[in-house]
């Protein structure tokens, strides 16, 4: 069948290519442009990603498939970055990447993939797709636990996920990469990339204010007990349950108990920091909830993830009106980030998410 | 079967063209510029060029000035120009709308440099018609530049009159006619410019060489300082075998000009023809009687340009949307938008452009792959506007 690759030049979507190619489908590569990759007019070589569209052409060539880029700069500006800005200045943490896949990847990509006459998406996520009995679409982890993916790919709809593929999901990491070796696929030796793609140099906060000027601006850092300890110069710079870059001596705490960002209050631009024990919360409610399997109307026990690095936690999750749904943690957790997904899993097969109120 | 209609980006090469170019590589590597035997090989190879050019322009050998393609030529027209002018106090400079980036953004860094532009619009045909250019320039204006034919609809501008009208005013002409050169006669004094661009992979010879005709006595500066090559005008060791293949093409062209135009035009004809009576919803862009003859571009209805490329693409259909040096983006046709059209016309046009390889059974394969193509992606496109709103 025809499928499209979204390939970002990395070795995971490379190896997700050349697996599909290798198996006999009519594979085309295709790379997105999301952001400005021209140089400026007074100085050259500020862009580094320009470098992973070269790398992407290069698989394409050795794997003999077509490539192309497609310039999707206005539908990540309007889906992703504005999405990205907005979180931080209401002082929330956002989270790019799954807004990416479901709003661009799996929503326009997938759709000129198929004026391309493609059945498919894939990428190079480590999560897969497969159907149940009754005919529908599971999303489930990658093998590779430690590389997982799906905490991304939550929001994906049954119709979206009827048409991807990740080629990658059912290997780990270490022999992904000894197929590329294997193959000779230029990147095979490439780093990891950890960086949120349209970000330079991990620096958000510059790029928030860049973007929404208005966030600039200093506050008060105060207690719980409402007491100023300290100022801030941009709430956009803080997430909750950070602990370094306050800013405040250690006399504003007691000695033996270090200040977390504990929340965020744009209105006031505030930045409430307390002891590691307020940012345990045992309940939380998310939004926009994507059910993949059935609504839990009367309540189901999961485990529920509430950050890329976080590890499951047991949970009772129930399904509220208007897409919302509510949590319950057996034990509390630590750093209930608004603006992360809270991801819902029955073992390691995905039963929905959300994001955090 | 795969097509290439894609001659106003590159073409490939004339099998006379890799002989020469493949015996000048082995037997002249000589440096032009040295007095021994194997200079004055690689010097004469040269001239033999140079003449060759020269007699398919109408310009003397001595005119021409080797460079490494379109855009040095262009860049070194406006730049060379405009600062040999610059102690007459002529700080101005026009152009039309639709010249090539080569043009136009040396335009924007010459502004950049204190240098006044304007940039004039052309009408609904894609023509800039001359009184335009008279109520736009004045004594102040240093050089107008306008391209001979345009590169995305093809379009033949009126250069002699607005070249009379710019020489009233006391200012240097330029004409960018790299997509006019052995598609149609050039002739330099007919058309009356000072300078002239042209490229020979645009008509069957090597990439990373062209041409700047400077006409004699015309005030120009170098932009490329150095040596004494090319009697100073543009210093570094010359390409000899991209040189010698430019040559061969001009002396091909200008055997066949007449015979390779009428045989294209009418490829192209029924390409076109084809094409509107097979595919609804499609308008030829651009005047239909003052083109070269082997473009045609055509707008289609309810399609993104872009995805229509990648369909033909994978049906092994080589096309563009425009200037080859644009695609990879999905910017607006700044050609289509001069002349007036909308934003979803500027991003639904295709280019395609012939020449001396093409074949009937090309443009039978085109017209017949096309439609099937255009009506599925309008029925997604359909879809997808109904699934958002």
């Amino acid at each position: 069948m025809r499928i499209v690759v979204a390939m970002s030049g990395g070795v995971d979507s490379s190896v997700a290519a050349a697996l599909l190619a290798e198996q006999g489908h009519d594979v085309i590569g295709v790379s997105m442009q999301l952001y400005d990759q021209s140089e400026g007019q007074t100085s050259f070589g500020s862009c580094c990603s320009i470098d992973d569209l070269h790398d992407a052409r290069r698989v394409a060539a050795a794997i003999d498939i077509p490539h192309y880029i497609l310039n999707f700069e206005r539908q990540f500006d309007e889906q992703v970055v504005t999405n990205f800005v907005r979180e931080y200045a209401s002082g929330r943490t956002p989270l790019p990447c799954a807004r990416c896949n479901s709003d661009v990847k799996f929503a326009t990509l997938a759709e000129r993939a198929a004026g391309f006459g493609a059945d498919a998406v894939a990428t190079g996520h480590y999560a897969r797709v497969e159907r149940d009995a009754t005919g529908r679409y599971l999303l489930r982890r990658g093998v590779d636990v430690s590389k997982d993916q799906a905490y991304f790919l939550f929001s994906l709809t049954q119709s979206q996920l009827a048409r991807a593929m990740f080629p990658v999901g059912d290997r780990p990491k270490e022999a992904v990469r000894a197929y590329a070796r294997q193959h000779r696929l230029p990147v095979a030796e490439k780093p990891d990339s950890q960086e949120i793609c349209f970000i330079p140099d991990h620096d958000y906060a510059s790029f928030v204010s860049d973007r929404n000027p208005e966030v600039v601006g200093s506050g008060p850092i105060v207690d719980l007990d409402g007491r100023v300890v300290g100022r801030h110069d941009g709430i956009h710079r803080f997430t909750v349950g950070q602990r370094r870059g306050l800013g405040i001596s250690a006399s504003a705490g007691t000695a033996t108990a270090p200040l977390y960002v504990v929340g965020l209050k744009p209105a006031d631009r505030q930045v409430v920091v307390g002891p590691k024990r307020a940012l345990e919360q045992t309940t939380l409610t998310a939004s926009d909830v994507n059910w993949i399997l059935n609504p839990p109307t009367e309540g189901r026990s999961v485990t529920a993830q509430i950050r890329h690095r976080h590890r499951p936690a047991p949970a009772l999750v129930r399904a509220l009106s208007g897409n919302r749904a509510e949590v319950v943690f057996a034990e509390p957790q630590i750093a209930v980030t608004p603006g992360q997904a809270v991801v819902f899993y029955d073992d390691d097969v995905v039963v929905g998410g959300g994001w955090i109120d | 079967m795969r097509v290439y209609f894609d001659y106003n980006a590159t073409t490939p090469l004339a099998p006379e063209v890799i002989e020469a170019v493949r015996v000048a590589s082995r037997d002249l590597f000589g440096n032009a510029s040295s007095v021994h035997h194997f200079g004055q090989q690689a010097k004469a190879a040269i001239d033999e060029a140079r003449s060759a050019i020269a007699a398919l322009i109408n310009g003397d050998p001595s005119e021409i000035v080797f460079t490494s393609g379109g855009t040095e030529s262009d860049n070194f027209a406006l730049r060379g120009a405009a600062e040999a002018l610059e102690p007459t106090g002529r700080r101005h400079l026009v152009a039309s709308a639709i010249e090539h980036e080569a043009v136009l953004n040396t335009f924007k860094a010459l502004a950049r440099r204190g240098w006044k532009t304007t940039v004039l619009s052309v009408d609904h045909a894609g023509i800039l018609t001359p009184d335009r250019v008279r109520e736009a320039i004045s004594t102040e204006t240093a050089v107008v530049s306008v391209m001979h034919a345009n590169n995305e609809i093809g379009t033949i501008q009126p250069i002699a009159p607005i070249a009379a009208i710019a020489h009233e005013q006391g200012a240097i002409v330029h004409t960018d006619a790299v997509q006019s050169t052995a598609k149609i006669p050039v002739d330099v004094r007919a058309l009356g410019v000072d300078l002239l661009s042209l490229s020979a992979h645009k008509f069957n010879g090597p990439k990373g060489v062209g041409v700047l005709w400077i006409k004699r006595g015309t005030r120009m500066l170098p932009i490329l300082t150095g040596g004494k090559h090319e009697r100073n005008r543009r210093a570094g060791t010359e390409n000899v075998p991209a040189i010698v293949g430019l040559g061969v093409a001009a002396r091909l062209a200008a055997a066949k000009l007449e015979s390779e135009a009428t045989r294209v035009a009418a490829l192209r004809d029924r390409l076109e023809q084809g094409i509107l009576a097979r595919v609804p919803g499609t308008a030829v862009n651009g005047d239909p009687h003052n083109r070269v003859p082997n473009t045609t571009n055509i707008s289609f209805d309810r399609v993104e340009a872009e995805s229509l490329l990648i369909a033909l693409d994978l049906e092994g259909i080589a096309v563009s949307t425009g200037s080859a040096c644009s695609s990879g983006t999905l910017e607006p046709s700044h050609v289509l938008r001069a002349m007036g059209f909308s934003t979803h016309r500027t991003q639904n046009s295709l280019r395609f452009s012939l020449g001396q390889f093409s074949t009937d059974v090309e443009v039978d394969r085109v017209v017949e792959v096309l439609p099937r193509l255009v009506e599925k992606l309008r029925v997604l496109t359909k879809n997808s506007v109904a699934a958002r709103s």
